[in-house]
């Protein structure tokens, strides 16, 4: 599955997610907070949880697709 | 939440709430106005408020995401469309959420009335010019088709992005206007409960 993961990886639009991901979570973090610190500790956690959301998506589908 | 002055011409009102990390103080001055700079321009409306980390914090990442967007398709994925074919305004919503951005979205207007209202060619070597669809290849196809197939996905990626550029904004635009959604602490609750004289609990008016 990993090898498959980095295979796609490789050489399609999964690169534009991280510009995407970096700002959305900036902006949300600063959103929420006033100053810098927690800006970027919320912003920190925002992303790790956008990335988990979609490696839990990501893993919902390959399973669907290796088990069919 | 930060809440705006009641009366939005009186700068000196200020909100005032608390989280985990923030006790702060924040100086609203006049939240309708500083909404209108925020949309105008990414985080201009923090800095007419003075909070100039959280201003190029919101200008860098609103203008780097639009601009590397509009970069993908050589400026055209944002641009303003009403044609039969290709509504980008306002039924669909590319344009309304790339508009989030304000002033930087301008172009695609004034290149709307030149190239589809008047029946000119667009300015600045087609920046943000909306497909003109006399313009058609030897084997038929519109510029828009052509678009498409010159920059294949990119143009995707630059629609979307742009549009979540436009969309982050609109989250700025609401922080300058009511500033951070905080979590607010019940100050009241650390106060001791105000003794009651009559002894029977009941301390209203009799």
């Amino acid at each position: 599955m990993s090898g498959l993961f980095f295979a796609v990886l490789g050489h399609n639009q999964l690169w534009y997610m991280f510009p995407l991901i970096v700002t959305i979570s900036l902006v949300y973090g600063a959103t929420r907070h006033e100053h810098l610190l927690p800006i970027l500790d919320q912003s920190v956690r925002f992303g790790a949880w956008i990335i988990g959301f979609m490696l839990m998506i990501y893993c919902v589908f390959a399973t669907i697709s290796w088990w069919t | 939440m930060a809440k705006p002055s009641p009366s939005p011409s009186s700068h000196a009102t200020s909100s005032h709430a608390r989280g985990p990390y923030d006790d702060i103080e924040i100086d609203l001055r006049n939240p309708v106005l500083a909404g209108v700079f925020a949309w105008l321009w990414p985080g201009a409306g923090h800095f007419y408020q003075r909070r100039y980390a959280k201003g190029c914090l919101f200008m860098v990442c609103v203008l780097s995401t639009f601009f590397y967007g509009l970069a993908l398709a050589d400026g055209k994925g944002v641009y303003v469309s009403w044609q039969e074919n290709d509504k980008r305004w306002p039924f669909v919503a590319q344009f309304v959420c790339q508009a989030g951005v304000g002033l930087p979205v301008l172009p695609a207007v004034i290149q709307n009335r030149r190239v589809l209202v008047e029946g000119r060619d667009p300015l600045w070597s087609g920046w943000m010019a909306p497909p003109n669809p006399r313009n058609r290849d030897r084997f038929g196809k519109d510029e828009l088709a052509q678009w498409h197939e010159k920059y294949n996905s990119a143009f995707e990626m630059a629609t979307l992005y742009t549009m979540i550029a436009g969309l982050l904004n609109v989250l700025a635009i609401y922080d300058a206007y009511a500033g951070p959604f905080l979590m607010p602490v019940e100050e009241e609750s650390d106060k001791p409960p105000p003794e009651d004289d009559s002894g029977n609990g009941n301390s209203g008016p009799s």
